[in-house]
């Protein structure tokens, strides 16, 4: 893999800090009156989403990351893996438990997702921002707690809990916000 | 034919933005005219670049199409030097400078810089005048000024002309996560005042500091100061957290000037840094006589800046070099 100088740094670029693949979101260059300059640069660790800020010589070198975003589909999970393919290339990647720990909940099959390889292993996938995902279970009716606001919990495919409207009822398809996990509509058609 | 989105050709600051930019160009050369500071101009492309290992100079074709490489000027002091060495009297000067690579919210590769001279300043004189500018040109308070030593000792309760780089490095490795590794009190020190202590200041009012370390003395005369410390007659001022200028009562000995180029020079082989020779004309222009005086570069797109309220460097350039 290239390396890259503090003065090629741009934002979204991917590099290797302690053995973890890592994205610019800032690089801010400091220069005293006078000597040495340096960079202050914001990374976010892209195994562990932590952000932090450190800072670089002007001139020193990091080893880029081999880091790529494909859109896959979602194809199934065998329990341990959640296993996604390339549609023009039929290639398929399995990824852990971390790395879909944040999406699991909105997984559908057949759905398109971002996922994220590092040394050609998914390291983390985004799914899209709205899902429709289909009732398995919820109270009937217009039975439920209005002190709640007139809403009930309800059980979908992926088993992700949801709050709904009181009058969605079982084998109903929804349509969902994965970003905030919340009940947006009945799908349409 | 590519079609580019309709912005790409706009300026980057805003015409208002210009406007008021023009209006402080005019009162800084109304300020210097008043105080009989004679303008002047100095090449651009020089032969000779500094030596200081750390300024990235941007090389050009040589104009009279020799061989030899000219160096975009990172500031006018050479050729400004050898004006007073030849009897200008009392100069400055409103130019671009250069240094390659350096772009940020503060920094534009090619910049405005404003440069005077002032024979028979000491830089206390200098300071004093400097304030007088920045309340003429924007709306600020009488500076204030801290040593180097004090200010230290203040914001980190450390004494920097004897920590050593030990020292240095730990405090600043609780203060901040780096990435560097350095033997040199000097990085740790400039670490430390950029990252730590620079944000913080200026703020009630400008702020100058003077008496830097003697090894960061650049172009500066040494002195000793009051607590015995080998000190350099160098001042930098701070307005609102931004480094706004840099300034010497000058260094006026040639033997003493040729030796710190030879440091330089040294500086850059261990550095890796390709050598660049000395400026032959500035050493014999003090060989010759340079009046003793006290000099300034203040970045003038940092004043607009300032005096606009401006938070980045490009609100106040027609066009950043990007764009240019």
């Amino acid at each position: 893999m290239a390396t890259y100088s503090t003065n090629e740094f741009k934002n979204g670029l991917k590099l290797m800090l302690e053995g973890d693949p890592c994205t610019i979101l800032e690089n801010e260059f400091v220069r005293p009156g006078k000597g040495q300059a340096f960079n202050r640069v914001k990374f976010r660790n892209l195994k562990t989403g932590r952000v932090w800020e450190r800072s670089l010589k002007s001139g020193e070198k990091l080893e880029g990351a081999d880091v790529l975003d494909i859109e896959a589909e979602y194809l199934y999970s065998d329990g341990e893996f959640w296993h996604f393919m390339e549609p023009n290339t039929y290639e398929q990647y399995q990824a852990d438990a971390n790395a879909v720990a944040d999406v699991k909940d909105w997984l559908k099959e057949q759905d398109k997702c971002v996922v994220t390889l590092f040394n050609g292993a998914p390291l983390a996938v985004q799914v899209p921002n709205f899902v429709d995902l289909e009732v398995t279970d919820t109270d009937p009716g217009e039975k439920g707690d209005t002190a709640q606001g007139g809403s009930k919990p309800a059980t979908l495919s992926t088993g992700a809990v949801v709050r709904v409207p009181l009058f969605i009822n079982i084998g109903e398809v929804l349509r969902i916000d994965t970003r905030t996990g919340e009940y947006v509509s009945r799908a349409k058609g | 034919m590519l079609v580019q989105p309709m912005s790409v050709w706009q300026p980057s600051a805003a015409i208002s933005r210009l406007q008021h930019r023009a209006q402080l160009l005019a009162q800084t050369r109304q300020f210097f005219a008043e105080r009989g500071v004679l303008e002047v101009e100095t090449p651009l492309l020089c032969q000779h670049a500094v030596t200081d290992p750390h300024m990235p100079i941007l090389a050009a074709d040589n104009p009279l199409l020799g061989e030899q490489p000219y160096y975009l000027q990172s500031s006018p002091e050479y050729a400004m030097k050898r004006l007073l060495a030849a009897g200008s009297g009392p100069i400055y000067q409103l130019c671009k400078a250069f240094r390659g690579g350096e772009q940020s919210r503060r920094h534009n590769p090619e910049f405005s810089m404003l440069e005077w001279y002032r024979p028979g300043f000491d830089h206390f004189q200098l300071m004093d005048e400097i304030s007088d500018l920045l309340i003429a040109l924007m709306a600020v308070p009488a500076a204030q000024q801290i040593s180097y030593g004090e200010l230290f000792e203040q914001h980190l309760g450390i004494n920097p002309h004897t920590a050593t780089a030990t020292q240095l490095e730990q405090l600043a490795r609780q203060q901040l996560d780096i990435q560097m590794h350095s033997d040199q009190r000097d990085d740790w020190l400039n670490l430390l005042i950029a990252e730590v202590i620079e944000p913080k200041l200026g703020f009630d009012t400008p702020l100058f500091i003077y008496d830097y370390p003697a090894s960061q003395a650049a172009l500066a005369r040494l002195a000793t100061d009051a607590n015995g410390h080998a000190v350099a007659q160098r001042f930098e001022l701070y307005v609102q957290g931004i480094e706004l200028a840099n300034g010497y009562f000058e260094l006026t000995d040639s033997a003493e000037q040729a030796r710190r180029f030879q440091q330089e020079q040294q500086q850059r082989q261990q550095l890796n840094q390709p050598a660049m020779a000395s400026d032959a004309y500035l050493l014999a222009a003090l060989e010759s006589g340079l009046p003793e005086c006290a000099g300034v570069a203040l970045g003038f797109d940092r004043l607009v800046m300032l005096a606009l309220q401006c938070e980045r460097i490009d609100e106040v350039l027609s066009f950043t070099s990007d764009k240019a």
